[in-house]
């Protein structure tokens, strides 16, 4: 251990630790912008400046270790007047939009300069130029709101393994950017979103599709339907001042219907729906001789990371479409008949927490209707806005529900939000498909949980099923390469691409890096997930009554014929192409 | 390189190679052959090459060998001189043997070739 | 034997100067004359005096030929090396004596308060010749450590001869070497820090070009004190004479076994291998070099951890430079009291610094540490050119300050320099004279540093961009008394919250300057006047009437017809429309146009 005093009140901490952290102890805060805990601990920013007594200059606090018998100052003249300083000239180059900025009043710039009274035009001088990247229908980003913490670079690189971004040129022209400043469009970037969930500005934010979806409502023409993933109901609290992991569904199904939508289902179903078909894809697999291990397709960032990085995996992704993707051609097939309404006159929105979903739903093969089988794809930002916008008291509304018939969804459904679900859902009801008898728990708790890679086996009926469950994608590299490799003999595999699974997604509500920093987000959304799980009347899939008349009215049974044509999508080789 | 003895004998090698260049100290010999028209004529380019030769042999790493230009006594070239503590010794009518000579009698032993200094013959 | 060997310049400057053709003229020359047992041509690193390149030297007379051309090699064969007869006209002329005599080089201004440590065998050996570096005493330093010392050994003596970096903060190497020698780790690394960056300073690259065996031996013995077997030298790729000797240097080495395994019969291995810089000012920072050996973008990465703990891919890792190098092997060989015994007390041994700017005698001079910067100026530098009188000089390059006139008199060491308000750096020593504006000075280094930020932290990347212009706003005209006071408040908050010592250092030159030449930043803001007469928008030329005789030649030669006048009759210059170009005072023969 080691002792020390910082702002002259004693500290014991275990060597190797922050000043930052260290401060904490001593209930001293020190405000941080570039950190950002195991991603990004670079001491770029220095707006965690301290003084360390003998030091020759200012220390930064995120990545100073602590030493015995050190001395700090977290809050002195010079320290406030460092900070405020440097401040000041993260704002001389920054496009000072605050008062439309998408970021405004959740921005840790904004936070920081107006707690430290800052002067926003002391410094003044020129500003580097940028042309906003909107090359892609996810996200975009805007350099000239970019403060260089390059949290985006830490957790492209680091997080996902992706890379597709880094700073370019140097000194006061380096911006962040792709090889050879190429568009984020024409890279391969899998579109997850991390780097906007982490950005402490609004230099990247997604693709906005708010205006279009109003349009739609506004369209009389138009039945608008709308649904939301499994994550979305676990996050969106968030941005109505709940705490990190309240589930407010109720109040979202209540907002939804006044915002105007005629038909609020739930990606659930969808969910659930995935289940059977992705459940019998697999034991086909299993008594066919298949490729395996298999791969889960819900997530499209994951999705995009296999095309780009390993094509050669491909033949090992399941068929089947995502949730989302399910729900938006059951409604344009199934449901549009059972109404009588033309598909071409239904706009289906997913509302996601994440970006990827707004590139998901322009790929090639998702059109079972003849329609896209998504229309606009809003984050859970994105919706919280809408509702915000529209003078709705969200916190006040009364709990409503879903409708019927594709609304209705069991506890395996909802588990889909977090990493190790869609792993925990297909076992419940593989188990009891190949084992005929109902289970005795339907808790796979060794899937479940943040660990980045998970492990578990399981004897059913004689059939050794040893599965793994990966989020991050760094994290599915390894598994990937393993895969490659041959050395392991998994059957089945799921993977998400965003790290803790959907509930951590690109789209869910932003959270600063203090926060960030004091609670995992991961664990904590989830858990509102798993307790509505266990509350849940139905926990398997094949148990929803709704799915099962799905089946028994239109598509026969799962993997049919046209459960393959409406249900299930093709990948493309993007390395290669 | 297998030992120090190794370098150390390289080294002792590549001295010859690097001998001459610097302008001579106080305790080194100096010798200079006249080298212009005349003693070139003479034949005092075989008497510089065995003087050359017998220091490399020598491995005398303290002496300076160098031409010099016409002294003035054409008639008594190849003229070789040496300088040697402190003093000047002309040698005339130099030939490669006793060249030789002087390099062992007079630089290396200390004992000049009287012989064929000037003025004794 | 040789009877005589001519040395040919081969460093940078000679060579930009024509000096391998000379070279390939005098060797063509020497075997068509049959002379090749005879006379030796040698190329060598540099000699130091590169403003009279290209340079040669012939011995045993010790001729000193400077600004030779390849025209002059027919007359040098025809008349020295054949007849004898040394040709005055070319020789380098503070050698020659009044009476006609030849003087020997170390009796001239200019190397005889030198003391050449790291650069003896530049200018000496053929720097793509083992054989010669073994000669003058190579690698018998390395053979004396592997069969005679403990690492610790070694250490010790580096410890007590008090050798610091050369390279610019003056750390003691030898508590360095101790630190990774101390450090666990199942690999570690010596790495060399040949990325010279300061503008001006070339000591390093000379090193490099003139005697590459120096450094390669230091890194192997470093290595053997530390315990690594691996090494690595980043060199900038802008220096090609550098890398091409350093990479037949490193052959050559691993030929004769003295890199690789069981050097010298012992079971100590160690290989040495290059990596180019793309010529990044900050790759000169530890940690950033490091980031860069490692592939990625050469930035500074925060300390603790020292690379003595976690450097190169994460391992116990030292680095030191060129010229720090280049003192190891003597020291070993010669002893610690020996090294010790040059310098001052606190900074021992010699410097070798790159005289440029407004001095006679620009080129590299080794001096012991505690020579006054006026016998470095005047004895060894010849003083500023012109009979201009010496306003400043700036060491330390962009990390450093200047040294107004009236510290002439102070002893350089590390310690001395930092107490005026400047630093030792790598070298670079810039002289400036009387028509030098300290403002633009302090502009141009930080117009420097500014190009050359990583961009990392936002003190430097955004705090130097906004320090330049304000400077720009004082030569500008536009500042005011206040924006002098901002300015140096911002100076010292770069200089306290930089990540790195590129940022921490990048106001120096701007302190120094506030410091020691207030009155000028005042003449810019108060009066709008640039007294040096610099500043382009503070210019104003004007026409005395008096002496004006109408000749018309300055309205004809004003390239854009700000000049007006009838013959015979005074002009007149409209300020609005001239773009102070000079023409119209150079064209003048009367002296009538004058800059106010």
């Amino acid at each position: 251990m080691v002792h020390l005093k910082i702002n002259n009140i004693p500290v014991e901490v275990k060597e190797g630790t922050t000043i930052l952290e260290a401060a904490k102890v001593a209930g001293i805060n020190i405000p941080t912008l570039c950190y950002l805990k195991d991603i990004n601990e670079i001491g770029a920013c220095r707006v965690c400046v301290v003084e360390v007594k003998g030091a020759r200059s200012l220390v930064a606090a995120c990545v100073y270790p602590v030493n015995e018998g050190m001395e700090v100052f977290t809050n002195t003249e010079k320290v406030r007047k460092s900070r405020k300083t440097t401040l000041e000239l993260l704002l001389s180059d920054h496009k000072k939009e605050c008062l439309s900025c998408v970021r405004s009043t959740n921005c840790e710039l904004q936070k920081l300069s107006n707690e430290y009274g800052c002067d926003e035009n002391r410094f003044k001088g020129v500003r580097a130029e940028y042309e906003p990247d909107t090359s892609t229908s996810y996200l975009v980003r805007d350099n000239e709101k970019c403060i260089l913490c390059r949290r985006c670079v830490a957790v492209c690189k680091h997080v996902q393994d992706v890379a597709v971004i880094a700073p370019a040129r140097r000194g006061f022209n380096t911006h962040i950017a792709c090889a050879f400043e190429s568009n984020l469009g024409d890279v391969a970037c899998v579109a997850c979103g991390q780097c906007v969930a982490v950005c402490p500005t609004g230099a990247l934010h997604e693709r906005e599709e708010i205006d279009n979806v109003r349009d739609a409502i506004n369209n009389p023409e138009k039945v608008v339907v709308v649904a939301a993933a499994p994550a979305v109901r676990a996050a969106i609290g968030e941005e109505f001042g709940y705490p990190i992991g309240t589930n407010t569904e109720g109040k979202m199904f209540t907002a939804m219907r006044m915002l105007g939508f005629d038909k609020v289902f739930d990606v659930n179903f969808g969910a659930d729906l995935t289940i059977l078909e992705e459940s019998t894809e697999l034991l086909d697999r299993v008594t066919n001789k298949g490729v395996l291990p298999m791969f889960t397709s819900c997530s499209p960032g994951w999705i995009r990371y296999v095309e780009y990085y390993y094509p050669e995996l491909i033949p090992n992704l399941s068929s089947c479409k995502s949730p989302m993707q399910m729900t938006g051609a059951t409604i344009k097939t199934y449901w549009a008949k059972k109404e009588g309404i033309d598909p071409k006159n239904i706009y289906f929105v997913g509302i996601m927490p994440c970006t990827a979903k707004k590139f998901e739903k322009t790929r090639g093969d998702e059109n079972a209707s003849g329609y896209p089988d998504v229309d606009a794809v809003l984050t859970t930002r994105e919706l919280a806005k809408m509702i915000k916008t529209s003078g709705i008291l969200y916190n006040e509304l009364p709990d409503g529900t879903f409708d019927n018939p594709l609304g209705e969804f069991t506890g395996a459904g909802v588990i889909f939000g977090a990493t190790g679900g869609v792993m925990e859902a297909a076992l419940r009801t593989a188990a009891e498909k190949i084992t005929g008898k109902p289970l005795d728990n339907v808790d796979f708790k060794e899937v479940r949980g943040i660990k980045g890679i998970k492990e578990a086996e399981y004897d059913l009926n004689g059939i050794k099923v040893k599965v793994a469950v990966a989020s991050g994608l760094t994290n599915a590299k390894q598994l990937c390469e393993k895969i490659k490799k041959g050395e392991c003999d998994y059957t089945f595999v799921e993977v998400m691409c965003c790290p803790g699974g959907c509930v951590n997604g690109g789209g869910q509500p932003i959270q600063s890096a203090y926060v960030r920093r004091n609670t995992d987000l991961r664990a904590a959304r989830a858990k509102a997930l798993y307790d509505e799980d266990k509350k849940a009347k139905i926990r398997k899939s094949h148990e929803n009554e709704a799915v099962m008349s799905l089946y028994k009215e239109f598509f026969g049974e799962p993997g049919s014929h046209k459960a393959h044509e409406i249900l299930h999508t093709s990948y493309v080789d993007r390395k290669h192409k | 390189m297998k030992s120090l003895e190794e370098l150390r004998a390289l080294r002792e090698k590549m001295k010859s190679q690097t001998d001459n260049r610097s302008v001579a100290g106080a305790d080194e010999t100096v010798i200079k052959v006249g080298m212009a028209t005349c003693g070139i004529a003479a034949g005092a380019r075989p008497v510089l090459e065995a003087l050359l030769d017998e220091a490399d042999k020598r491995k005398l790493h303290n002496v300076s060998i160098s031409q010099t230009g016409c002294i003035g006594m054409c008639r008594l070239e190849p003229i070789v001189e040496v300088f040697k503590g402190g003093q000047k010794y002309t040698y005339i009518h130099m030939t490669p043997e006793k060249a030789r000579k002087v390099m062992n009698d007079h630089v290396v032993n200390g004992n000049p070739c009287k012989e064929y200094l000037i003025g004794e013959n | 034997m040789f009877r005589s060997h001519i040395l040919v310049c081969g460093g940078t400057g000679c060579t930009s100067g024509n000096s391998m053709k000379i070279y390939d003229a005098l060797v063509e020359r020497i075997r068509k004359e049959g002379l090749e047992n005879e006379v030796h041509v040698t190329k060598t690193g540099c000699f130091g005096l590169c403003a009279y390149g290209p340079i040669m030297i012939v011995y045993p007379e010790g001729a000193f030929y400077s600004q030779v051309k390849v025209e002059d090699v027919d007359e040098i064969i025809n008349e020295h090396i054949i007849k004898g007869r040394i040709v005055t006209r070319l020789l380098y002329q503070e050698t020659v004596g009044e009476d006609g005599s030849i003087k020997a080089l170390n009796d001239t201004n200019f190397y005889k308060k030198q003391h050449r440590v790291a650069l003896r065998n530049c200018g000496v050996i053929n720097p793509e010749k083992i054989e010669e570096y073994i000669a003058y005493d190579g690698y018998e330093a390395l053979g004396k450590v592997l069969t005679e010392m403990t690492p610790q050994d070694v250490i010790d003596v580096i410890m007590q001869s008090g050798l610091r970096g050369r390279g610019g903060a003056g750390f003691p190497t030898g508590r360095k070497w101790q630190f990774a020698k101390n450090s666990v780790g199942d690999k570690k690394y010596v790495c060399c820090n040949a990325d010279e960056g300061d503008p001006g300073a070339f000591m390093d690259r000379s090193i490099l070009e003139g005697d590459p065996h120096a450094v390669i031996e230091a890194m192997a013995i470093a290595a053997y004190a530390i315990g690594s077997d691996q090494g690595y030298i980043y060199v900038r790729a802008e220096y090609p004479i550098a890398v091409q000797r350093l990479t037949i240097a490193i052959n050559q080495a691993r030929e004769y076994g003295l890199l690789g395994k069981n050097i010298f019969g012992t079971n100590f291995n160690f290989d040495l291998d290059i990596r180019l810089g793309a010529g990044a000012f900050v790759c000169g920072e530890e940690t950033a070099l490091m980031t860069s050996i490692e592939g990625h973008r050469g930035e500074p990465r925060p300390r603790p951890p020292f690379p003595a703990v976690k450097g190169l891919f994460g391992k116990p890792t030292i680095l030191n430079n060129v010229e720090t190098y280049a003192n190891v092997p003597q020291i070993i060989l010669k002893g610690a009291d020996w090294f010790a015994s040059m310098g001052t007390e606190k900074s021992r041994g010699t410097k070798v610094f790159a005289l440029g700017g407004k001095i006679h005698n620009t080129g590299l001079v080794e001096i012991p540490m505690g020579t006054t910067m006026r016998e470095i100026i005047y004895d060894i530098g010849g003083g500023c050119p012109n009979g201009k009188k010496f306003k400043a000089a700036q060491t330390g390059g962009p990390s450093g300050g200047c040294i107004p006139a009236h510290l002439i008199d102070t002893p350089i060491d590390y310690d001395n320099l930092i107490a005026i308000g400047s630093m030792m750096g790598s070298g670079g020593l810039i002289v400036m004279d009387e028509d030098n504006c300290m403002v633009d000075i302090a502009k141009f280094f930080l117009e420097f540093t500014v190009d050359e930020s990583c961009g990392k932290c936002t003190a430097c990347r955004i705090g130097t961009k906004r320090l330049y212009e304000m400077l720009c706003k004082v030569t500008d005209g536009t500042a005011t008394m206040e924006d002098l006071d901002k300015m140096e408040e911002l100076c010292y908050y770069i200089k306290e919250n930089s990540l790195c010592g590129l940022g921490q250092t990048a106001p120096n030159p701007v302190l120094s300057t506030l410091h020691y030449f207030r009155d000028e930043y005042e003449a810019h803001v108060k009066e709008k006047r640039c007294p040096a007469g610099v500043c382009k928008k503070l210019l104003r030329y004007q026409i005395v009437a008096d002496k004006c005789k109408g000749c018309t030649l300055c309205a004809r030669n004003c390239p854009v017809g700000a000049i007006s006048g009838t013959v015979k009759e005074p002009h007149v210059i409209d300020p609005n429309k001239c773009i102070k170009c000079g023409v119209c005072m150079e064209k003048c023969r009367f002296g009538a146009i004058i800059k106010a």
